[in-house]
């Protein structure tokens, strides 16, 4: 079968891919390897419930009418209407370091005003840093010069309490470099969580990845799920078909691929020498949902998200033992303006760990492991808030060997590698990278990199 | 194409485009992206509808002319009118 792209992946940046091309009659097809759609948003179920996996909350939530921003972007550029969406934005969040806290909402003022309480001398560093942020154009495809991002903001402002709990949120959600995070991904993600917000769609990840693939389908594209590409066949730098692991082979003039930059490149045969020459992403986290017989809030937990850290510096790394429990994020879906409330109490704690720890772990072993680690976690989460044990009447855990094998990015690494290929060029011609190694991140910055490509490599011809 | 049927046919593309706009209000002298926050991502699926539904190739060195409607229409009427012949 000959197409005018394949795509690889039925996440978020390769379903937008998808409606972009389709909408302008390519023949497209999308090829997920799972028999699910989202990749890294995606949802599974247990026991008659559903959960979303990766997501959190939606962060770059924007109201109706805005169109600039990256949320009313994908929105006209994919044709669908605000309230298509259907999104609840959240109630308030925080980031909790011990002796201090400061709380935000999706009105950046409020936030201002915390760090003007909290952090009095810090406030006018704060702003003129905001308003560095606000002018830069972070969704520039040029790749430029590598600026830290602890560095500018060492510029603005010397608490180094403030700095780690304003880069808390912000690694948390998107960075896939330890330590330091690339200056305009900290914009994007500065904007996308502080400037713009949190919002959760009614009906999870499993509404909004219907909504894109009825879309998708509605528009003529293919998708074939449950066969993945096992290798792109390269002849004069360019892939002439892709071999799935089904037998088929498939030939298409261009390929966008959203399985990694590096996972794409050693798929190539042969691989160019690329492949091995730049260094796979780390960070990857556990994650444990706890499903409770009553409301969250009747518990004490009222906010959306917490960002917490319960000792006095941040660190974000890859840690030395499976989990890191002394840092994290937990998240209360049921803490969203939602029309009604949801059927259960759900908290979601998540914490940075090692891939190559769990990777090692013998099958028994490895069940044992993550019970333990629940209730490290839970105990180093009792010493900041409140204990919730008694009303779990659900729990389900997965680690970074569950992401390896659902997403088949490398290490586990959730957000890649640390460093991101922005215009989406590879070594080979006609193949280009979208999604979570082209560097737009977040579920809003996914669809925008799947876009972004589409439109840039296929759609004007950038080639 | 008369003038006015050129100018429902770039009033539909940009209705398409950009749902939740007032297009009734649109003056034709003023600039498009003022009056209905366009940016380039959106000019570039006003002339990829152009090509989807007219056959119209706009090359990028000609995107100057579609700035405001009447641009737009003094740039396409004779592009549609050559179509139509050709049809």
């Amino acid at each position: 079968m000959a197409y005018d792209v394949a795509i690889i992946g039925a996440g978020l940046s390769g379903l937008a891919a998808g409606i972009r091309l389709a909408l302008f009659d390519k023949k497209v097809v999308l090829i997920e390897r799972h028999t699910e759609i989202g990749g890294l948003n995606s949802f599974y179920s247990r026991k008659h419930r559903t959960f979303d996996v990766g997501l959190h909350a939606m962060t770059n939530f924007s109201p109706r009418g805005a169109r600039n921003t990256p949320l009313g972007k994908i929105l006209k550029q994919l044709r669908f209407r605000h309230e298509d969406f259907r999104l609840c934005p959240q109630e308030t969040s925080e980031i909790r370091f011990p002796g201090k806290s400061l709380r935000f909402t999706n009105d950046f003022e409020f936030l201002t005003q915390e760090v003007a309480e909290q952090f009095p001398d810090q406030l006018d560093g704060f702003l003129k840093l905001s308003a560095r942020i606000r002018e830069y154009d972070e969704i520039s495809l040029e790749n430029r010069s590598w600026i830290s991002a602890r560095r500018v903001m060492e510029e603005f402002l010397s608490d180094p309490l403030l700095i780690d709990m304003l880069f808390c949120p912000l690694a948390y959600y998107g960075n896939a470099r330890e330590e330091d995070m690339e200056f305009y991904q900290f914009v994007i993600m500065f904007k996308s969580i502080f400037l713009e917000g949190f919002s959760k769609p009614l009906g999870g990840m499993h509404y909004i990845l219907h909504l894109l693939a009825d879309k998708y389908r509605a528009l003529g594209g293919e998708l074939i799920l449950g066969n993945g590409v096992e290798s792109l066949c390269v002849e004069n730098s360019r892939v002439t078909a892709l071999q799935l692991e089904g037998g088929q082979a498939i030939e298409a003039s261009a390929v966008l691929s959203s399985m990694g930059y590096l996972e794409t490149l050693r798929r190539c045969s042969p691989a160019p020498p690329q492949a091995t020459e730049a260094a796979p992403g780390k960070m990857s986290f556990m994650e444990s949902i706890f499903v409770l017989d009553r409301e969250p809030r009747e518990l004490g937990f009222d906010r959306s998200i917490v960002f917490f850290c319960t000792r006095p510096r941040f660190e974000y790394r890859v840690p030395g033992e499976l989990v890191d429990v002394t840092s994290g994020v937990l998240c209360c879906p049921n803490n969203f303006r939602f029309p009604e409330p949801l059927p259960e109490g759900i908290l979601r704690l998540t914490h940075q760990a090692n891939f190559e720890l769990w990777d090692r772990l013998p099958r028994k072993e490895y069940i044992a492991a993550k019970k333990e680690c629940r209730a490290r976690g839970l105990a180093e989460l009792a010493t900041f808030f409140p204990d919730f044990s008694d009303s779990v009447v659900f729990i389900d855990s997965f680690t970074p060997k569950t992401i390896h094998k659902y997403t088949g990015h490398i290490h586990g690494a959730v957000y890649g590698c640390p460093d991101k290929v922005k215009n989406g060029v590879t070594p080979v011609k006609n193949l280009f990278i979208c999604g979570t190694d082209q560097g737009f991140l977040g579920i809003i910055g996914a669809t925008l990199s799947g876009i972004s490509m589409a439109n840039f490599h296929v759609l004007q011809g950038h080639r | 194409m008369t003038r006015d049927e050129v100018r429902g046919a770039i009033l539909d593309i940009l209705s398409e485009i950009a749902p939740d706009e007032n297009i009734e209000s649109i003056d034709d002298n003023r600039k498009l992206r003022d009056q209905m926050d366009l940016d380039s991502m959106d000019f570039l699926d006003i002339v990829m509808e152009l090509r989807k539904r007219f056959n119209i190739e706009v090359p990028e060195k000609d995107y100057e002319h579609l700035a405001t409607m009447s641009g737009c229409i003094a740039y396409l009427q004779p592009l549609m009118l050559k179509k139509q012949v050709a049809n």
